[in-house]
C-alpha cells in the first residue's frame, strides 16, 4: 500500500506526580496518498505535533500503527524528512555542511553530495550563503536551510511541524510561497508527500490540497476539508472568494475547539 | 552610572589598569611610608629587585619551567581521561548512573590532603607532583563535561535522527561538536585551579618549582622574593588564560564566544 497510512493511533502521556495520565490523541485513522499536500490544523495542545512526531518516529504511540509505503514506522529515519518549529540547524556547521549532514550520514560520495546540496541551495534561494553559519542568518533563512537539509535526503514524506511559526508575518507568507514553489517544481507524479502541521488557517488553506481539523485535547480528526484550488498557487489566491469561503468554514470549526481548549 | 549599561572599550581598559595602579600605590604607601615593617611586607621596589636577583643569580627560570611542566603534565593527563569519560557519562545515562555518585564524592576530597599519602606512595619526585594536579583536576573536569554533554539540545539530536543519524552518529556528529566550546571553557577554568594545587604540592618535599622557592624564601624571611613568586604565578595564570581564550575563539568561530 503506497502512501502514509495511520490506523487507530493513540497516545497517552503518563501522569506526573499526583496528576493522572493525559490522553493526547484519541484513536486516529488517516490516509495520505503519494504526492498529496495535507495540512493538519488545530488549536495549540491538541496533539497535532504529537501525531507528527509519531510519524517521524520521534515519539512512540500507545496504540495503533503508522505505515509508510508498506513499511511500519518504529523509529526515525531519513525516509521521513522533518522541519521543526524551533531553529534546529547545527550551529557548528555552515549552511552547506548542514544540508550535507544527511547525505554524509548515508555515505553519499562527497562530490555527488555537494552537487545535490548545490541544487537545493539554488532551489531555496540560499545561493551566496553556503558558507555562512546559522547564527549569521535570519530566521527565514535558517528555515530555508532546514527545508533544504530535509529535502536533500530525498525523503518519501516531508513532515513540517509549524516550520514558519516563529517567523514574522511577512516572512511567513514569503516562506509559504517558497515552499509551494519548491514542492511544485517536481512534476505532479514526482511531488513529495507533505504533512504540514499549523494553527494558522490561512497557511493551512493556502498550502494544502486537504485540511484536517483536529479537536481540542484529546485530539482527533473532527473534520476534513478538501481545498479545490488548483496549483500552482501564489499569494493572489488568498484574495479569491473560494479561499474566503473555505476560511470561513474552517474558522467555524476551529473556534469551537479553541474555546474548549481555553476552558480545559 | 546606569545599571547594565555597557561602557566603551577605552573606559574599560583605563578602569582595569586604574585598579592595578591604585593597588600598587597603596602597597607602596604602606611599605615606603613605614607603616609596615619590611620583615613582614617588602615594598614593590624591593620585591622587583628580589625578583631580578632570583632570575639572574638563582636560576628562578628553571623553577618556573618546572612548575609549568607539572601543571601542564598533570592537567593534560587529567583531561585525557576526564573529557572522554565525561562525554560518555553525559551521553549515556547508564554510564552516568555508574560513575556519577562516586565522582561527586571524590571531587570533594581535597587534593592537598592527598599529599602525605602520595609522598608515601610515589616519593617526592615528579610523579607525586603530577598526581596532586591530576587528583585535583580529573573529577572536576568529569563532572563539568558530563553536565555540558548531558545538556545537548534535544531538538538538535532529534533533527539528526530524522536525517538518518544512528546512535554513534548522534554522539560523534551532534553531542561532541555541540559540547566542544563549553568543554574547552571548562578546561580553561580547571587549568586555573590546577595552578593552586601545584604550589601546594611544591610547598612540601620539592627541590624545585615556584612553590619551593617561596618556601625557601620564608626561611630567609625574604618577603620580596615571596611576593615576586606569587606575582609570577598570577602573571603566568593571566597569560595562559588569555591564550586559552584566544584559542577557543579561533576554534569555535561559529559559537561567537
Amino acid at each position: 500500500m503506497q502512501g502514509l497510512s495511520i490506523r487507530g493511533l493513540t497516545r497517552t502521556f503518563p501522569g506526573q506526580g499526583s496528576a493522572g495520565p493525559t490522553l493526547a490523541l484519541q484513536p486516529t485513522d488517516l490516509d495520505v496518498a503519494p504526492g498529496e499536500f495535507v495540512s493538519i490544523l488545530g488549536p495549540s495542545g491538541c496533539g497535532k505535533s504529537t501525531l507528527l512526531r509519531i510519524v517521524a518516529g520521534l515519539d512512540r504511540p500507545t496504540g495503533g500503527s503508522v505505515t509508510l509505503n508498506g513499511r511500519q514506522v518504529t523509529r526515525p529515519g531519513p525516509d521521513r524528512g522533518m522541519v521543526f518549529q524551533s531553529y534546529t540547524l547545527f550551529p557548528w556547521l555552515t549552511v552547506e555542511q548542514n544540508i550535507l549532514f544527511g547525505l554524509r550520514e548515508r555515505r553519499v560520495p562527497l562530490p555527488q553530495a555537494r552537487e545535490i546540496a548545490a541544487a537545493y541551495i539554488a532551489r531555496t534561494g540560499l545561493r551566496g550563503f553556503e558558507h555562512h553559519w546559522p547564527r549569521q542568518l535570519s530566521g527565514g533563512m535558517q528555515q530555508r536551510t532546514a527545508l533544504a537539509r530535509a529535502l536533500a535526503n530525498d525523503p518519501e514524506i516531508l513532515l513540517l511541524d509549524e516550520p514558519f511559526g516563529a517567523l514574522d508575518h511577512q516572512t511567513r507568507e514569503l516562506m509559504q510561497e517558497l515552499l509551494l514553489e519548491v514542492w511544485g517544481a517536481d512534476t505532479p507524479a514526482a511531488r513529495k508527500t507533505v504533512l504540514f502541521v499549523t494553527h494558522d488557517i490561512d497557511e493551512a488553506v493556502f498550502l494544502a490540497s486537504r485540511v484536517l481539523v483536529m479537536s481540542a485535547r484529546p485530539g482527533r480528526v473532527k473534520a476534513e476539508v478538501p481545498v479545490p484550488l488548483p496549483y500552482p498557487r501564489d499569494w493572489t489566491v488568498k484574495t479569491a472568494p473560494e479561499f474566503g469561503a473555505l476560511k470561513a468554514r474552517l474558522m467555524g470549526e476551529i473556534r469551537e475547539e479553541v474555546r474548549k481548549a481555553a476552558l480545559a | 552610572m546606569e545599571p547594565l549599561k555597557p561602557v566603551t572599550a577605552t573606559t574599560r581598559l583605563l578602569l582595569g589598569i586604574g585598579f592595578f595602579i591604585l593597588f600598587l600605590a597603596l602597597w607602596a604607601l604602606v611599605t615606603e611610608g613605614g607603616y609596615v615593617q619590611p620583615l613582614f611586607l617588602a615594598s614593590p621596589g624591593r620585591a622587583l629587585a628580589a625578583g631580578w636577583s632570583l632570575l639572574t643569580e638563582y636560576g628562578f627560570l628553571h623553577d618556573i619551567g618546572m612548575t609549568i611542566w607539572r601543571v601542564l603534565g598533570g592537567f593534560l593527563l587529567a583531561a585525557a581521561i576526564a573529557v572522554p569519560l565525561g562525554l560518555m557519562m553525559g551521553a549515556y545515562k547508564g554510564v552516568e548512573a555508574f560513575f556519577e555518585p562516586f565522582i561527586s564524592f571524590a571531587r570533594y576530597l581535597p587534593a592537598s590532603a592527598f599529599i602525605p599519602l602520595l609522598i608515601l606512595w610515589a616519593g617526592v619526585g615528579e610523579a607525586q607532583k603530577l598526581a596532586v594536579i591530576f587528583i585535583g583536576s580529573v573529577f572536576q573536569i568529569v563532572i563539568m563535561v558530563t553536565v555540558i554533554a548531558g545538556g545537548t539540545r534535544m531538538d538538535l539530536v532529534e533533527a539528526a535522527y530524522t536525517l538518518g543519524a544512528g546512535r554513534s552518529g548522534i554522539l560523534r556528529r551532534v553531542i561532541i561538536p555541540a559540547a566542544a566550546p563549553q568543554v574547552m571553557e571548562a578546561l580553561r577554568l580547571v587549568l586555573g585551579w590546577a595552578w593552586t594545587y601545584v604550589i601546594v604540592a611544591e610547598l612540601i618535599g620539592a627541590q624545585s618549582g615556584i612553590g619551593h622557592m617561596i618556601m625557601d624564601s620564608q626561611r630567609l624571611l625574604d618577603t620580596g622574593q615571596m611576593i615576586f613568586g606569587i606575582v609570577v604565578i598570577g602573571l603566568i595564570g593571566l597569560v595562559t588564560d588569555l591564550l586559552f581564550k584566544r584559542l577557543n575563539r579561533r576554534l569555535f568561530r561559529w559559537a561567537a564566544l
